[in-house]
C-alpha cells in the first residue's frame, strides 16, 4: 500500500504550551487509524493540523508526494467530521450533503448533484430522509449525515474528531461496527481521534497512542495491547497492577519469587516496576506470588479479587473466570498463588503516570484545554 | 449488521403524548406555587406594568386627540413636523445600515477569531451604553464644532457637521452602535466556529462561508438587533439635541420637535407628534413579538432585552 500521509517533525505551540512536540507518523492509503490519548495529549490538534484547520509551528505534512504544509483547508480536500457534527441547521439533509459539491463546482448540474447525494444517503443507510432538517434527526443519524457530507467531496482522507463522543453507549457500539463496515466498503483512508481505548482497539487497524504532544507508540492493535512500548501505553490501554521488582542479570525477583527472563538481550540490572494486567494473573495451586485475599467480588462472568502480597504488602487485583475452581471457592483471608502470565517491566526512573494537561500546565488557557481534548 | 434491526439509529426521538402540550412544570402541582400566591404575583406585576407603562402610552394618544382629529392632523401636516419626520427617517435610514455593517463585522471578529485587544474592542462597543448620550453629543461638538479640533478646517472647506444633518447622523450612529453587535456576539459565541470550519473543509471560500453558513445562522438575531437599533435611532434625544442646534424645519428630529412644541404650550400638537413616535415604537414592538413567537428558540440564546 502506498503511503498516503507523511507527518514529519510536526510541532504546534499554543502560547507557551507545546500541544504537539515533534510528531512523525506515516499513514498508508486505505488504513483506518486511531489517535488515542488522554485530554491534552494533542490528538485533536494533530487531526486539525492534518486537515489544515490549524497551522503548524514547525515540521511538514505530505499528502502523497505533495507538501501540504502550506496548503489551505480548501486545497487539502479532506473530509472532516466534527465531534458535534456541525451540520448546517438551516439546510435539509440533501442540501447539507450537497454543500461541498455546490461550492466546489459552481454552476454544476443539480440533477447530477441530487443523484450523488441520494447515492451517499443510500451508502450511510439513510435513504428517504433527504428532506429532513438536522433538528429532526437522532444523534446517530446526524453523525451519518455528517459522514456522508464529508464523503461527498471524495476526500483524500477522512478525519473524525471523537466520532462517538456525543452518543449514548448503545448507539455508540452499533455505530462503531457500522463505521468499520463502511470503511471496508469505501476504502477511504480514515483517521479518528478517541480517548476510549476500547473504541480504538475495536475499530482501528492501527493505533497511535499519544501523550503530551508525542507519539508514545504506533502499531497494530495487537502490538500496542500485547507489547506496550512504554509504561504510559500499558497504563492507558487497560487496568494494571504495578509491582516492585528487581532485575539482576537474567532473573527478575518479584515478591519473594524468582523468574528467569526469556529475553536474550541484556537488561540493565536494578529496581524495576513490573506491569501486570489483572486478567493476566493466573491462579495456581502453588508457587507464584503469595497473596492474602481482601475482597472477592463478582461482576458477571468474572470474579474480581483484591489481595495483598504477603511479601511487600502491595495490593494486587486479579480478574478470573467464574469457572475457575479456586476462584469460585475463594474467600477473605485465603492465601492465593498468583502467577503473572504476561507482564512487562520498566526501569523505575522512567516510570511516568498518566498525566493530563491540567497536571502539566496548571494555568493553561481554557481554550487550549478545549482544543487539545 | 442489518439495517432493519437498527432502530436506535433510524427512529427520531419520541416525546410521550402527555408532554407535548408544553412545559412539564405547568402540569406538576407538586412544584408550583399555590393559586393565591400566583394570583398575587401576576396581579402585582400586571398592575405595576399598566400603571407605569400602559397608562402613559394611553395618555399620549388621548392627549393627542383631546382637541379632535382636526387639530391632530393639522399638527402632523405642518411643514416643520413633516421636515422633522423626514429628518428622523433619513438619520435612521443612514445609521441603521451602517450599524448593521459595523455590528456584524465587530461581532464576527469577536466571536470567531482570537486576537490581541479583543477585550478592549468589547469594552469599546459597550461605551455608548455607559456614556450619557449628552456627553457623546458634546464629544462631537468638541471635535467638529467651530471651536473644536477640526472646526477651522471644516469651515475652510464649507463643510458643516455640527448644527447640520451629518452631526445628527453621527450622533445617532454613536448612540445606537452597541445594539446589533451586542445582540450578535453572545449568539455567535454560542454557535462557535464548527459550522464555519465544516464549510471550509468542504471547500467553501470565506465569503461563501459567510453568506451560506454564518448569515443564515444569525439572521433572526440580526433582524432583532436591527429592530432595536431602529427603535433607538428614531427615538434618540440627548446626543442629537446637543449637535442639532434646534433649527426648525432643518435640524429638528421628531423627539426635538416634540420638546419644542411642548415648551411652547402646544400640548395637543406635541402629543400628536409624540403619537407618531409611539406608533413607530408599537410597530417595532409588534414585529419583535412576532419574531419571538416565530423563532423563539433561535433568539433565546441572545434574548436579554
Amino acid at each position: 500500500m502506498t503511503t498516503e500521509i507523511k507527518i514529519r517533525g510536526v510541532k504546534k505551540t499554543f502560547a507557551a504550551f507545546p500541544a504537539l512536540n515533534g510528531i512523525d507518523l506515516d499513514i498508508a492509503g486505505g488504513e483506518l487509524i486511531a489517535l488515542l490519548g488522554p485530554s491534552g495529549s494533542g490528538k485533536t490538534t494533530l487531526l486539525r493540523a492534518i486537515a489544515g484547520l490549524e497551522t503548524v509551528t514547525d515540521g511538514q505534512i505530505f499528502f502523497g508526494d505533495i507538501d501540504a504544509t502550506r496548503l489551505t483547508v480548501q486545497q487539502r480536500r479532506v473530509g472532516f467530521v466534527f465531534q458535534h457534527y456541525a451540520l448546517f441547521k438551516h439546510m435539509t439533509v440533501l442540501d447539507n450533503i450537497a454543500f461541498g459539491l455546490r461550492v466546489r463546482t459552481p454552476r454544476s448540474d443539480e440533477g447530477e448533484i441530487r443523484q450523488r447525494v441520494l447515492q451517499l444517503l443510500d451508502l450511510v443507510q439513510l435513504s428517504g430522509l433527504e428532506k429532513r432538517f438536522p433538528a429532526q434527526l437522532s444523534g446517530g443519524q446526524k453523525q451519518r449525515v455528517a459522514l456522508a457530507r464529508a464523503l461527498a467531496i471524495e476526500p483524500r482522507v477522512l478525519l473524525l474528531d471523537e466520532p462517538f463522543g456525543a452518543l449514548d453507549a448503545r448507539v455508540r457500539k452499533d455505530l462503531r461496527r457500522w463505521l468499520r463496515a463502511l470503511h471496508d466498503k469505501t476504502g477511504v483512508t480514515t483517521v479518528f481521534v478517541t480517548h476510549d481505548q476500547e473504541e480504538a482497539l475495536e475499530l482501528a487497524d492501527r493505533v497511535v497512542v499519544m501523550n503530551r504532544g508525542r507519539v508514545e507508540q504506533a502499531g497494530t492493535t495487537d502490538e500496542v495491547y500485547e507489547h506496550p512500548a512504554t509504561p504510559f501505553v500499558f497504563d492507558f490501554l487497560g487496568d494494571i497492577n504495578i509491582l516492585r521488582g528487581e532485575v539482576s542479570g537474567r532473573s527478575l525477583r518479584l515478591g519473594g519469587t524468582q523468574i528467569t527472563l526469556e529475553t536474550d538481550g541484556i537488561r540493565p540490572s536494578g529496581p524495576v516496576d513490573v506491569y501486570v494486567r489483572p486478567h493476566d494473573l493466573r491462579l495456581m495451586d502453588s508457587g507464584g506470588l503469595e497473596a492474602r485475599v481482601d475482597t472477592v467480588q463478582r461482576s458477571g462472568a468474572t470474579i474480581l479479587i483484591t489481595a495483598r502480597l504477603l511479601q511487600g504488602g502491595e495490593i494486587v487485583y486479579a480478574e478470573v473466570s467464574h469457572l475457575h475452581p479456586i476462584a469460585s471457592k475463594s474467600k477473605n483471608g485465603d492465601v492465593l498463588h498468583l502467577q503473572p502470565a504476561r507482564y512487562e517491566f520498566f526501569a523505575r526512573e522512567t516510570h511516568e503516570a498518566v498525566k493530563t494537561l491540567q497536571d502539566v500546565v496548571p494555568n493553561a488557557v481554557p481554550e487550549h484545554r478545549e482544543r487539545s481534548r | 449488521m442489518s439495517a432493519a434491526k437498527d432502530h436506535s439509529l433510524l427512529d427520531p426521538i419520541q416525546v410521550p403524548a402527555e408532554f407535548r402540550g408544553g412545559p412539564l412544570i405547568r402540569k406538576n402541582a407538586a412544584i408550583t406555587e399555590p393559586a393565591w400566591l400566583r394570583a398575587l404575583l401576576i396581579g402585582g406585576a400586571l398592575s405595576f406594568l399598566s400603571l407605569f407603562l400602559l397608562l402613559p402610552l394611553l395618555s399620549v394618544f388621548t392627549e393627542a386627540l383631546r382637541k379632535g382629529f382636526g387639530v391632530y392632523f393639522s399638527a402632523l401636516r405642518e411643514p416643520d413636523a413633516l421636515s422633522a419626520i423626514e429628518l428622523t427617517l433619513t438619520a435612521t435610514a443612514i445609521a441603521v445600515p451602517l450599524n448593521l455593517a459595523f455590528g456584524v463585522s465587530a461581532a464576527w471578529a469577536i466571536a470567531k477569531f482570537e486576537f490581541r485587544g479583543k477585550q478592549f474592542l468589547i469594552t469599546l462597543i459597550d461605551l455608548p451604553f455607559s456614556v450619557s448620550p449628552v456627553v457623546s453629543g458634546l464629544i462631537y461638538v468638541l471635535i467638529f464644532g467651530a471651536q473644536g479640533w477640526a472646526g477651522p478646517w471644516m469651515s475652510e472647506h464649507e463643510f458643516k457637521v455640527i448644527f447640520a444633518i451629518p452631526g445628527i447622523v453621527l450622533a445617532t450612529i454613536f448612540v445606537t452602535f452597541p445594539f446589533i453587535a451586542r445582540e450578535l456576539i453572545p449568539l455567535m459565541q454560542e454557535q462557535g466556529t464548527d459550522d464555519e470550519m465544516a464549510a471550509l473543509t468542504l471547500g467553501a471560500s470565506g465569503w461563501q462561508t459567510f453568506w451560506r453558513v454564518t448569515l443564515p445562522n444569525i439572521k433572526w438575531g440580526l433582524l432583532y438587533g436591527v429592530l432595536l437599533c431602529n427603535a433607538r435611532a428614531m427615538g434618540e434625544f440627548g446626543a442629537v439635541s446637543v449637535v442639532s442646534g434646534h433649527i426648525r424645519g432643518h435640524t429638528n428630529t421628531l423627539p426635538l420637535h416634540i420638546e419644542i412644541l411642548y415648551n411652547e404650550y402646544q400640548f395637543a400638537a406635541a402629543f400628536a407628534v409624540a403619537s407618531i413616535l409611539a406608533g413607530l415604537a408599537l410597530v417595532t414592538l409588534g414585529l419583535k413579538t412576532f419574531l419571538e413567537w416565530r423563532h423563539g428558540d433561535e433568539l433565546a440564546a441572545s434574548r436579554r432585552h
